[in-house]
């Protein structure tokens, strides 16, 4: 192989591995995709009120209220925020534990407060 | 016997004069007349007395299949209160006393109505305090205009009563105002004091997901955790609990409306069926027995007709 050949092939292999380099830290730095869940406040429901999340997978909580200032908590994973009308409330979970986990308005907002729960239940 | 006797202690009064308090006492301690306790060691006397908690009124509820007499079962209370033989010192209404509305006119309706029926309670003194059905949804104004203040305090034959407001904050929080007035408060009083704490809500985390908690409710117990000798009674969960945060004793009163499930008992929280089979089951009143002294509290569930 002449000394041209042997500098091309050199190039080649390290445009390669940079490449794949680059490609590998592309993949490990990735930001992974949140699942977006919708959930209204409304009439002193949640709608839905039973939301199945997986283990480990990424998501965020997108909460509107439909008539009045709401709260939302899920105590089981320390996170609470306010829901006002005309705003959307985010909250971002990825779940660490398996099991049934209720969340509630923590805002008292009327004759049907108490009731106003949901249940979130992780997977494997 | 170490223990007040409240049946004693109604029949002993009704004997007429020379009337004593038979109830426990330690060495060193003589009777008096009319409950008179005489502490000979320190030639001081100290007062026994008594007085009623009421709780969760919730005067404007309508709802048949929970209790279909809810326009009748505060009047029987009142009435219970009013046939005992001795009336006590004072009562205490401890949050709740009319079921929330939006409605903000209803809502000061159902405070005058409220008010006209305790009055006719026989005893002279009663000191309310709001729940989150009176006040969370104006931050209290109806019912500071109905009742006065949210948060004060009163002493009575040598205990100190603070009564705190976890209510009127929609979020169930005592906030830091208050939480200054509180710690204020407690330092004109000594380490020893006779504290008793009113309040509606828990301030301990008895189960949050239901709202049966104080948002900032350890810092509170922490401001109470000096004092050696402090009491809570609370409401808003419509059942007996009784619960030690260290050496702080905290005891709910049932409601006068309708029963609530044991925590977590069930999936949703809701209020517990009439039991056509055993009308009021579950709503009561309670005396409460309180020895200065030796700083304890004799509590006497006692039932909605007075028997």
């Amino acid at each position: 192989m002449n000394h041209k050949k042997r500098i091309l092939l050199t190039g080649v292999l390290l445009a390669s591995a940079v490449v794949s380099g680059l490609l590998t830290y592309t993949r490990a730095n990735a930001v992974p995709v949140e699942r977006v869940i919708h959930i209204t406040a409304k009439n002193f429901q949640f709608s839905p009120d039973s939301i199945t999340l997986k283990k480990g997978e990424p998501v965020v909580f997108e909460i509107s209220s439909g008539d009045r200032k709401h709260g939302f908590s899920l105590r089981a994973f320390g996170v609470r925020t306010d829901v006002l009308p005309g705003k959307v409330s985010r909250i971002r979970l990825t779940p660490d534990k398996t099991g049934k986990f209720t969340f509630s308005c923590d805002v008292f907002c009327g004759d049907g407060h108490e009731e106003m729960t949901g249940t979130v239940i992780v997977t494997e | 016997m170490n223990k007040f006797d409240r049946r004693g202690f109604i029949k002993l009064a009704g004997l007429g004069g020379g009337v004593v308090f038979a109830s426990s006492l330690s060495r060193g301690f003589g009777l008096n007349a009319l409950g008179s306790v005489v502490d000979y060691a320190n030639g001081k006397a100290q007062n026994d007395f008594y007085f009623v908690q009421l709780s969760d009124t919730h005067w404007g509820f309508a709802g048949p299949k929970v209790n279909p007499d809810a326009e009748g079962t505060l009047k029987k209370a009142v009435q219970a209160v009013n046939s005992l033989e001795v009336q006590p010192d004072f009562i205490v209404f401890t949050g709740d006393l009319t079921h929330t509305t939006d409605n903000v006119q209803v809502r000061k309706d159902r405070m005058s109505q409220f008010k006209d029926i305790v009055g006719g309670l026989k005893v002279p003194t009663v000191h309310f305090m709001a729940g989150e059905h009176d006040a969370s949804l104006d931050r209290g104004d109806a019912y500071q205009e109905a009742f006065g203040k949210l948060n004060y305090t009163f002493d009575h034959k040598g205990v100190h009563f603070v009564v705190v407001d976890n209510v009127s904050d929609p979020g169930a929080s005592v906030g830091e105002s208050q939480l200054n007035w509180l710690k204020a408060d407690l330092k004109q009083q000594k380490t020893d004091a006779r504290i008793v704490v009113l309040t509606h809500r828990p301030l301990f985390d008895l189960y949050p997901d239901w709202d049966w908690a104080t948002k900032d409710g350890t810092a509170v117990i922490d401001a109470l955790m000096p004092h050696k000798n402090v009491t809570v009674f609370y409401g808003h969960i419509h059942q007996e609990n009784h619960h030690m945060t260290g050496h702080i004793a905290h005891h709910s009163a049932k409601s006068l409306m309708f029963p609530l499930p044991a925590p977590g008992s069930v999936p949703k929280k809701a209020p517990v069926p009439w039991d056509a089979s055993a009308p009021y089951k579950g709503l009561g009143l309670r005396s409460i027995e309180a020895g200065p002294k030796q700083a304890k509290y004799e509590i006497k569930e006692l039932n909605v007709t007075g028997a």
